[in-house]
């Protein structure tokens, strides 16, 4: 039985209204052509999670499929604010995004607990913000040995993690190397996993770095590009113009819907968006 | 050899974000360890590698480890950060084994509000839940002002910014001052400067206020009073910070990106 199948089917199979979605990539491989497949099968209800939720959650926030929000830095990085996320938090457009905040720290314990299979994670961490005041995910805790005061983060167990790779081998391993990320603490907390990939291969690059076999990844699909406007080590660079341009389109409800239908809704994949898009894309 | 004969400071024309910039630089230490946010202390520890301090170790939350990049990156996950870096470690680690345990020496942040005793809001300007300015939040911030031994913080200085009380706690410094960071538990030693466009601020070494230690050249006590939400504490040997040089403006203008 193969995992290989089209970006469609995975998240058609493996994202249900409602489901806890993890979409990881910390500055590299952003999983953006799975994005735009959750805004264009129109899901919703979805408690979206992410470290750094930058341009590709503001797309999903603003195409409404967002209930709540798990993360620890909300920016455009190096241009700015998040339009849409800014007006969801406070406009409650186009619908109320309730906040679960956290540190770096925290949110990679978080996922290393629910990696590891484990109730909650202990950290050196959160000790006279204010953070603590706004979530149930985080309490003090004693350390059993010395009496150390520590902060403990709930597990985080989403039901889909989602990540972008360079490889997938033909019986479904998936291997990515560069900045590393908390991919794979994502995709082994999750219940189901859906992984995009630049290329399927025969055998590994030997840059391949992190090794994710078949039988944790629920589904891959090709998608050459599906990290764009971020960028995929080895592959192509970061599409600066791109975040850049985002601040503007972002900044105007309706300059973003029209957006969202002519590059998601009207468009059958990824790669329609792409070609629209051609002239700011540079190889590495 | 003929070099370093021009150095004329009174010649060197440069803005108040690369006067700032090179003031930050100049407080890094040969071989210090330095846990890195994009902006400013990014191209400031650029700066200081590439000039006094060639064996400065950057290491940025993206995991990179020594990294060497030519240009000071846009984002802290450029690639040119994991190729010239000499370990690349997931973000996990990153905060887990190589900042927690203290094993950096200066943490290097801005923020948007700043308070007297060096605590930060990047969170929310007014009320959290119905905000008048959503911030972008904590990042690696919290932690990293934790564990770092010492905390090097760089922002542009106003009524709106250095503030009597924050809006949300972000990240702590001093705590409430008198020592009082110590009753955190096992911690770095928290902000040992701030550095603004206005001055240089140090905290006192008995109540951990921070107080106006230099003002940059042509910049005035009243401006840096005015520009202080609370009764701004002056050294009573307060000095004017030694303008950039020419080197140092040639040096800065090559490593930045733009």
């Amino acid at each position: 039985m193969t995992n290989i199948m089209t970006l469609s089917e995975a998240v058609a199979q493996n994202v249900n209204d409602g489901d806890t979605v993890a979409m990881e990539g910390f500055t590299h491989l952003i999983p953006f052509a799975a994005g735009h497949e959750i805004i264009r099968q129109q899901k919703r209800d979805l408690r979206l999670v992410r470290m750094t939720p930058d341009v590709i959650y503001d797309q999903l926030i603003g195409a409404g499929v967002a209930r709540e929000l798990v993360f620890s830095w909300g920016g455009n990085p190096g241009v700015g604010s998040l339009h849409r996320f800014r007006e969801a938090v406070d406009l409650a457009y186009p619908r109320s995004l309730e906040l679960d905040e956290h540190s770096h720290a925290g949110m990679s314990v978080r996922y290393s607990a629910g990696a590891s299979g484990l109730p909650f994670g202990t950290l050196r961490g959160y000790v006279g913000t204010d953070l603590t005041k706004y979530t149930d995910n985080v309490r003090p805790i004693s350390c059993p040995f010395t009496g150390e005061s520590l902060a403990a983060v709930s597990a985080l167990n989403p039901d889909v993690g989602v990540i972008h790779a360079q490889q997938a081998d033909r019986h479904g391993n998936v291997g990515f190397w560069g900045i590393l990320g908390v991919q794979k603490e994502a995709i082994l907390a999750s219940r189901r996993s859906i992984v995009t990939v630049e290329e399927i291969v025969d055998e590994f690059d030997p840059r391949v770095r992190v090794v994710l076999p078949h039988w944790v990844v629920s589904a891959v699909a090709m998608v050459p590009r599906g990290a764009h406007p971020s960028y995929a080590h080895g592959f192509y660079d970061r599409d600066n113009a791109y975040y850049r341009a985002w601040d503007e389109i972002s900044r105007d409800r309706d300059v973003f819907s029209a957006w969202i239908e002519t590059h998601i809704m009207n468009t059958s994949d990824f790669s329609e968006h792409l070609a629209m898009i051609e002239p700011t894309l540079a190889e590495v | 050899m003929v070099t370093e004969i021009i150095e004329t400071p009174a010649a060197a024309q440069y803005t108040a974000d690369e006067l700032m910039t090179i003031v930050a630089a100049r407080e890094l230490n040969n071989g210090d360890v330095v846990f890195v946010g994009i902006g400013i202390p990014s191209t400031a520890a650029n700066l200081a590698r590439q000039t006094h301090a060639p064996d400065v170790v950057l290491i940025y939350e993206s995991g990179t480890i020594d990294t060497k990049p030519t240009k000071t990156p846009l984002s802290i996950g450029d690639g040119e950060l994991a190729e010239t870096a000499l370990a690349v470690v997931s973000v996990p680690e990153i905060f887990a084994y190589w900042l927690q345990p203290g094993r950096i020496d200066v943490g290097f942040l801005g923020a948007a509000q700043l308070d007297r005793h060096g605590n930060l809001n990047t969170t929310v300007i007014g009320d959290y839940a119905h905000p008048k300015v959503r911030l972008p939040g904590a990042g690696g911030a919290p932690e990293i002002a934790l564990a770092s031994k010492r905390t090097m913080l760089v922002l542009r200085q106003s009524a709106r910014s250095f503030v009597e009380k924050l809006d949300y706690v972000t990240t702590v410094g001093h705590h409430e001052g008198h020592g009082s960071r110590a009753t955190l538990g096992r911690a770095g030693n928290g902000p040992a400067i701030v550095i603004t466009d206005i001055g240089v601020l140090r905290p006192d070494p008995v109540t951990d206020e921070l107080t106006l230690v230099s003002l940059h050249p042509g910049r005035t006590v009243e401006e840096a009073v005015a520009a202080t939400g609370w009764p701004l504490k002056i050294a009573d040997d307060l000095s004017e910070t030694t303008p950039p040089t020419v080197t140092e403006i040639e040096a800065l203008r090559r490593v930045s990106s733009t």
